[in-house]
């Protein structure tokens, strides 16, 4: 039995672990750190690294080491050892592992607790997922809540999360605040997240929602507190002066429900090309039914798109249930200004 | 006993010609034997059967494979439009549905079909009926799926999430054709399941106690008990899922009092013991194949077995570590926890007893045993990657990133796949009488095995710097370009791989050498009998002594003779 060859395997598997735990240590492996969360996890990611990087280098340097040294040489026809096991060495490889996992679930549930931890001065912004797009919603103390596309967070402050769903599962997610948390329709689920560094950071939906579920990506703000007094106060002034300017509460709608996710129109910016293109509807509209007038076409379109779906594009894209996710107002709103919005550009439209 | 050689008995066939004077003897009531191709549609034969099995995943593997590869050509560029959202993500619910229901899971079948009785010195499957059934189950399954390609096919992934796979969001028939090959791959696989059980527990040969049952058959055990505890559970689920999209019922719809976390409870109810159904019996495969090339006992049979019916009780406890990011209390994830943790254990012990029966060894590199050990290196990386995850505020950051994608082809490819093609190559003299080209078996292994790592490791990364699994496309500035052409490049090599495979083993199925019956000097009763075993396996079945009935069996004619025994017969009766 060589004994003291095993040792040297062992000595050289002990030489790269620690060469592999400073190279994995070394490795920026996350997206920038935003969160206090981040900090407590990015710590736990690297306890996990150093635990796990030599468990891995020691059992191939071994095993690597077994296939090489054993190796049959030409002419050998005899058998290897006739070893059928071995007990105490099934204890030690069974009670090793058991302490290194109770060891690292005790130091998991810590972190746990620390993320969860609650602050009572925290700020509730609403969150709701629908196909394609996340929308946010303020409540403001004695007033009307503001709502927003834009997810706008004060720096230093806990923020609770209430997030929903309006059609399917989606998954809200800011790689920066390393939190992740399913929207589930007819559920509120929360998450608390306490910025650390201003910036714009994505965020993105994780569960597959459908065919849009690529282009479901936005983002977050995070600015100092007094920054974020004002844009409150911003939003407060538009939503008082909004119903005079038509045309910018339909840009809104068009934004807040998601269709900037899947289409193109020039008016609003938007340029996603999941669903068709919405500029020059006059001509498509001309085109596709001539005894409908362009308004008509695109309420159809909005509220029973199943049947009015252009070619190439899939039947199951278009959410079938915006004529009952807004209100008769709110359609009457959009069509207007997707009429003038599509009218205003001729736009030769990319496919 | 005698070392003689095999020698099919000799039949006098009547051939209408013969004089007269010959006595005749005539038989009633004796229905002909089909013979050709209408002799494999009826045949009962669980050889036969383990062989169309085998063929058949296989074509699946390479649709499937097929599928992967236009999912990574699309990925391959940021910004990508060669492949829109529709197509994609049908490919994504081709992709894993495929490898999983109509691949891995009855390839393994096929292998415990072929092999079981073979192993514990049977004659058949005890219900040999039944196992025609079941394969033909799978076939139709399996078509049921495909034909949807012609209409629409399935876009909720292979998990076809509520209420995404509603009929409000997915009115096509994609969905349902796939709860379909659910129903019918499912009850293939019951069946299949009581059969083996059936069988292991009641045709074993004299002798062969479960304490002297092959690593093998032992994992097929399992691997049944699991089936038939977790299908009635995703069968419920689908059923459900039928009658919702098309008969009215609400069970996963809010708005009618439903939820749409039963779905995922349900699903991953059966999902997670799938997990270990996928890879138990490919463990079993290395646990046959490294003692035979090491050319020495396995280290801790008695472990290996108790760690195999430990993984399979404790997988039916920790499906909600699929459900990290779900609405849950914590304190139940806090179970998840632990149960995800604790089942790295009992795995754990397998890796090292596999390593200890290479130690001390005397190692021969034929490519049954590469394919072995490289299943060992990937799946501890698989292993640990999952252990990562099991702590869920990592998870909250890993779920449902790339990371998760890497981690499953770790198990699923790394783990179950490098098994089955170490267990295609070990068996293949057996099963064809032949033997396959070596040098290209080892090309084809060192292909896989760097396309692999390319395709995969990296994958890690991208998951780590935040891409979310089932996009069809991201942007530029996400910066997840150079690990996406990596994964691309190293996917072919996986596939090149593969097809060099697939060439050395049809084309040696004439050309190859003849193999004998026990080219490896192997160890299990398979290897008594003739390559290819004939319809009736064995003429005599030797008394079990150990687990290694082979051993004995040579060492006592080497006694007997006083020369070492090469490849040993049974006895013709």
């Amino acid at each position: 039995m060589p004994r003291g060859s095993l040792l040297r395997a062992i000595a050289v598997g002990v030489v790269l672990s620690v060469i592999g735990v400073v190279i994995a240590l070394a490795i920026d492996w996350f997206p920038v750190q935003a969160s206090t969360a981040a900090e407590d996890i990015d710590l736990l990611w690297d306890v996990l690294l150093i635990v796990s990087v030599p468990i891995f280098i020691l059992v191939m340097a071994v095993a690597v080491y077994s296939v090489v040294r054993f190796r049959v040489r030409p002419g050998d026809t005899g058998d290897g050892e006739p070893i059928h096991g071995n007990t105490r060495l099934e204890v030690v490889w069974v009670a090793i592992p058991f302490v290194i996992v109770a060891l690292l679930s005790v130091y998991g549930w810590i972190v746990l607790d620390d993320i969860e931890a609650k602050d009572p001065q925290a700020m509730v912004v609403n969150v709701t997922g629908q196909q394609f797009a996340w929308r946010f919603q303020y409540p403001q103390a004695g007033g009307p809540p503001i709502e927003s596309n834009d997810l706008v967070l004060p720096l230093g402050r806990q923020v609770e999360f209430n997030i929903r769903a309006s059609d399917v599962i989606h998954s809200f997610w800011v790689p920066a605040f390393r939190m992740k948390q399913d929207a589930v329709p007819g559920i509120v689920t929360a998450t608390r997240v306490t910025p650390t560094k201003a910036g714009s950071f994505p965020l993105v939906c994780a569960e597959l929602c459908g065919i849009g579920h690529s282009t479901m990506r936005q983002t977050v703000r995070v600015v100092p507190e007094g920054q974020f007094t004002a844009w409150v106060g911003r939003q407060r002034q538009g939503l008082a002066g909004a119903p005079g300017d038509e045309l910018a509460a339909g840009r809104e709608l068009f934004r807040q429900q998601g269709c900037a996710g899947c289409h193109t129109l020039a008016e609003a910016g938007a340029q996603a090309a999941t669903g068709p293109p919405l500029d020059g509807l006059t001509e498509v509209a001309e085109k596709r039914n001539p005894r409908q007038s362009l308004e008509e076409y695109i309420r159809d379109s909005i509220v029973a798109p199943k049947a009015l779906v252009v070619r190439g594009y899939s039947p199951e894209g278009m959410p079938a249930n915006y004529g009952e996710r807004l209100s008769e107002q709110e359609i009457d709103t959009l069509v207007r200004y997707l009429a003038s919005a599509s009218a205003s550009s001729t736009g030769d439209p990319p496919r | 006993m005698s070392e003689t050689l095999a020698t099919p008995p000799q039949t006098n066939e009547a051939d209408g010609r013969a004089p007269l004077a010959r006595p005749e003897i005539v038989l009633h009531g004796i229905r002909e034997r089909p013979s050709g191709w209408l002799a494999w549609l009826t045949t009962t034969d669980h050889k036969r059967i383990g062989l169309m099995y085998l063929f058949a995943t296989f074509i699946f593997f390479i649709l499937g494979g097929v599928e992967a590869l236009l999912i990574r050509l699309q990925l391959a560029w940021s910004n990508n439009t060669l492949i829109d959202g529709t197509t994609y993500n049908g490919l994504v619910a081709l992709h894993g549905t495929t490898m999983v229901f109509l691949f891995v899971v009855p390839i393994l079948a096929g292998f415990g079909n072929y092999l079981v009785p073979l192993m514990i010195g049977a004659r058949d499957m005890a219900f040999p009926k039944l196992n025609a059934l079941s394969f033909w189950l799978l076939l139709f399954g399996g078509i049921a799926f495909y034909v949807s390609l012609f209409f629409e096919p399935p876009a909720a992934g292979w998990t076809s999430y509520a209420p995404l796979s509603d009929d409000a969001y997915l009115p096509g028939t994609g969905i349902d054709s796939w709860i379909i090959l659910i129903h019918l791959t499912g009850l293939s696989s019951l069946v299949g399941a009581i059969n083996f059980v059936a069988t292991i527990h009641n045709m074993r040969a004299r002798g062969m106690g479960f304490g002297r049952m092959p690593l093998f058959v032992w994992t097929i055990l399992i691997y049944s008990y699991l089936l038939i505890l977790a299908l009635p559970s995703v069968a419920a689920a689908v059923t459900m899922l039928l009658t919702d999209r098309n008969f009215g019922t609400g069970f996963f719809d809010v708005t009618r009092g439903g939820d749409p976390v039963l779905w995922q409870h349900l699903f991953w109810f059966f999902g997670h013991p799938e997990v270990y159904i996928m890879v138990l019996p490919a463990m079993g495969m290395i646990s046959e194949i490294l003692p035979v090339f090491a050319r020495k006992p396995i280290f801790g049979y008695k472990a290996i077995a108790a760690s195999t019916a430990a993984i399979g009780f404790l997988s039916m406890l920790v499906w909600a570590h699929h459900m990290f990011t779900t609405p849950t209390a914590t304190v139940v994830l806090a179970f998840f926890m632990l149960s995800s943790f604790v089942i790295a254990v009992p795995t754990g012990i397998k890796i090292f007893n596999w390593i200890a029966t290479l130690w001390a060894g005397s190692i021969t590199f034929a490519t049954p045993l590469l394919y072995a050990v490289g299943f060992v290196g990937l799946f501890v990386i698989g292993g640990i990657s999952g252990v990562m995850m099991a702590i869920f505020p990592v998870d909250w950051q890993l779920h449902d990133t790339y990371f998760i994608v890497a981690h499953l082809h770790y198990v699923l490819f790394g783990g179950s796949v490098f098994g089955i093609f170490a267990g295609l190559y070990y068996w293949y003299p057996k099963m064809s009488g032949r033997m396959y080209s070596e040098a290209l078996g080892k090309l084809s292994f060192w292909v896989m095995f760097v396309g692999f790592n390319l395709t995969f490791l990296v994958q890690h990364s991208a998951g780590l710097s935040g891409m979310p699994r089932r996009i069809y496309y991201y942007p530029e500035s996400a910066g997840w370009e150079g690990y996406n052409i990596a994964s691309t490049i190293g996917s072919y090599l996986l596939g090149i791989g593969v097809l060099i495979t697939a060439y050395n083993l049809v084309r040696n199925l004439k050309k190859g050498r003849r193999a004998g019956n026990d080219p490896w000097h192997a160890n299990t009763l398979e290897w008594f009998t003739q390559s290819p075993p004939p319809e009736n396996n064995f003429d005599v079945v030797p008394r079990i002594r150990s687990v290694e009935p082979m051993k004995d069996i040579r060492r006592e004619v080497a006694e007997r003779t006083g020369r070492p025994a090469g490849s040993i017969a049974q006895p013709v009766a």
